[in-house]
């Protein structure tokens, strides 16, 4: 029998029985919301049955690598709350739903510098640009220290098939083979649909980690971010990625009741 | 539990525990208040939960007695448990706020921009609220005056508008955002000829350039090699719907002349700008602000801009 006594004089199973009954506090808390069915929005177009949050190409997903690796999360949050204030300045409250391929998520609580939840075509790419390397010359009253080694470093995306494979092994549904592409049916008979009929086949092609590289290559060309088409600079994939942020859902397609039940 | 160990000098219950050899703790009872304070909590906390969303049961959770009330979009009154959503939707609709916020924003919407520009009332909204959206939307780029940058972002606030001034104008360049381009000439030309057409372009607005290369240059900006004429026009006056810059009027949002002191750099800066052609972007803000701010801000911009057009 464990006696009160014996806990007091152990500073070691103090310690063990301290962790274990803060651990229960946790779980009590964290293991239920993967239980809840409405923890996550289900948040499909409502005529094309189609899923509207999807994981990020390979150059947003460079360009989210950059963002955090410039820490641009201690002064920027990713998360606009159910308030009025923040809804008429920044817009829709954020979903759940569309932070569920951010590992990690960006939400944050510190806003040094505005929200950046719903950044995403609110200003051109050349505005991002100047900002970016020198944000007084745009937003005087700034605080933002400069940036001006995105434009000039090169961006390396060797590495971004096997960035993408580590991001589908903690469930990001980023595909190798034919079946994660098309859907495939298991021996018991049930269908797994393929990223094809859950995010349709033109996001489907920049899922595929075979074609990451050349997916890359093509958006960085198509978008031509930081108005250098020469090279494929560390500013083109952090503008990809601020101009994708909190665009996913068209709300308009939505009674705002739809959102409210899954709370 | 074995009968409690008493402290012989004051008679006081101990816990029994001893440490170094004659160190004992007193098992005193806890102080009356705190121990009522103790079971307040208890009693706020059982309380707190039937009131609010608590205690999870598989894949649902305990959703509490307090409800809201709120109006879905398609117009219908719904109650539910209490949540944030929820109480954001009533706040939006009936908070005290949004009511007086509501009653001006629907009068502006019902009025004409003659009406709002004559009623002080309606104005004074306008100003404060306009600049609220100006503020967030718009200042990034254009300054929170109005001003613009230099060789990025257009001024507001003068008469001389890319893509038009007029009240319909500017509602659109708003709602479906505009893409200014002009195509970069350096292969198109070459450098003499970028050179002549610059000096033609000086000559527009009266500013010192060699009239004899911008004879020349005006058979390019007419003819087929330079074809400026298709957007600027022959007489250089650019075109709404093309968001070509007025080059006669001496306002310039590119190549900023009047910031350069010899002939030299302001030819330089005009040849830039041909040279390597523009490409600029208004975004989209049809998504972003509903119809009514739209008219808020146009109707600001307007009162800011004090443009007659």
């Amino acid at each position: 029998m464990l006696k009160h006594e014996s806990i007091e004089t152990n500073s070691g199973l103090l310690i063990v029985l301290t962790l274990v009954a803060i651990g229960i506090g946790g779980l009590v808390e964290i293991v239920p919301l993967h239980y809840i069915d409405s923890t996550i929005e289900d948040v499909k177009d409502p005529q094309t049955g189609v899923e509207m949050v999807r994981p990020y190409s390979p150059l947003e997903l460079r360009g989210r690598d950059i963002y955090i690796r410039e820490g641009c999360y201690t002064c920027h949050s990713q998360m606009i709350r159910p308030f009025r204030d923040e809804d008429l300045r920044y817009g829709h409250y954020s979903l759940a739903a569309e932070s569920k391929y951010d590992h990690p998520f960006q939400w944050g609580s510190k806003r040094t510098g505005p929200d950046l939840a719903r950044v995403g075509g609110k200003y051109s790419n050349a505005w991002h640009t100047q900002h970016l390397i020198a944000p007084r010359s745009v937003v005087p009253e700034s605080i933002m220290p400069n940036y001006p080694w995105l434009l000039e470093t090169e961006l390396d995306y060797s590495d971004v098939g096997a960035r993408m494979t580590a991001l589908k092994k903690v469930g990001v549904p980023y595909t190798l083979t034919k079946d994660e592409y098309a859907g495939w049916t298991d021996e018991k008979g049930q269908k797994h649909p393929g990223t094809v009929e859950r995010f349709g086949e033109k996001v489907a092609n920049t899922l595929d980690i075979n074609r990451a590289e050349d997916n890359l290559l093509a958006q960085a060309k198509a978008g031509n971010y930081d108005g250098d088409p020469s090279s494929i600079s560390e500013m083109d994939a952090l503008i990809a990625y601020l101009q994708v942020l909190g665009t996913m859902v068209d709300f308009s397609k939505f009674d705002e009741d739809y959102f409210i039940q899954f709370r | 539990m074995a009968s409690p160990v008493k402290d012989p000098l004051t008679g006081a219950e101990t816990t029994g525990h001893v440490w170094d050899e004659t160190l004992q703790e007193f098992n005193n009872p806890l102080p009356r208040w705190w121990l009522w304070t103790f079971y307040a909590t208890i009693i706020f906390a059982i309380v707190y939960w039937s009131t609010y969303p608590s205690w999870p049961i598989g894949g649902s959770y305990l959703k509490g007695f307090s409800t809201l009330t709120y109006k879905t979009d398609a117009g219908e009154t719904k109650t539910t448990h209490w949540n944030m959503r929820a109480l954001l939707a009533q706040d939006m609709q009936t908070g005290e706020q949004a009511l007086k916020q509501k009653a001006y924003l629907e009068k502006v919407s019902a009025a004409s921009y003659e009406q709002i520009a004559q009623d002080p009332d309606m104005s004074a909204f306008v100003r404060s609220y306009g600049n609220g959206i100006f503020g967030d939307k718009c200042a990034a780029c254009h300054q929170a005056g109005g001003q613009g940058v230099a060789g990025l972002f257009p001024t507001l606030v003068d008469d001389d508008w890319l893509w038009g001034g007029s009240v319909e104008q500017i509602h659109q360049t708003i709602v479906g955002g505009r893409n200014g381009y002009m195509p970069a000439y350096n292969t198109t030309l070459t450098p003499e000829q970028v050179d002549e057409v610059a000096n033609y372009v000086l000559s527009f607005s009266g500013i010192e350039h060699n009239a004899e290369a911008a004879a020349k240059g005006q058979k390019i900006f007419n003819g087929y090699a330079g074809g400026c004429y298709q957007c600027h026009t022959v007489e250089g006056k650019g075109l709404y719907s093309q968001g070509s810059a007025n080059l006669t009027d001496q306002i310039w949002t590119i190549a900023d002349t009047t910031a350069e002191e010899t002939p030299a750099e302001r030819l330089a800066l005009v040849k830039k700008v041909i040279t390597n052609g523009v490409q600029r972007q208004m975004p989209v803000f049809g998504q972003r602000l509903n119809e009514t701010e739209i008219k808020v801000l146009v109707a600001y911009l307007k009162q800011m801009s004090g443009t007659q057009q």
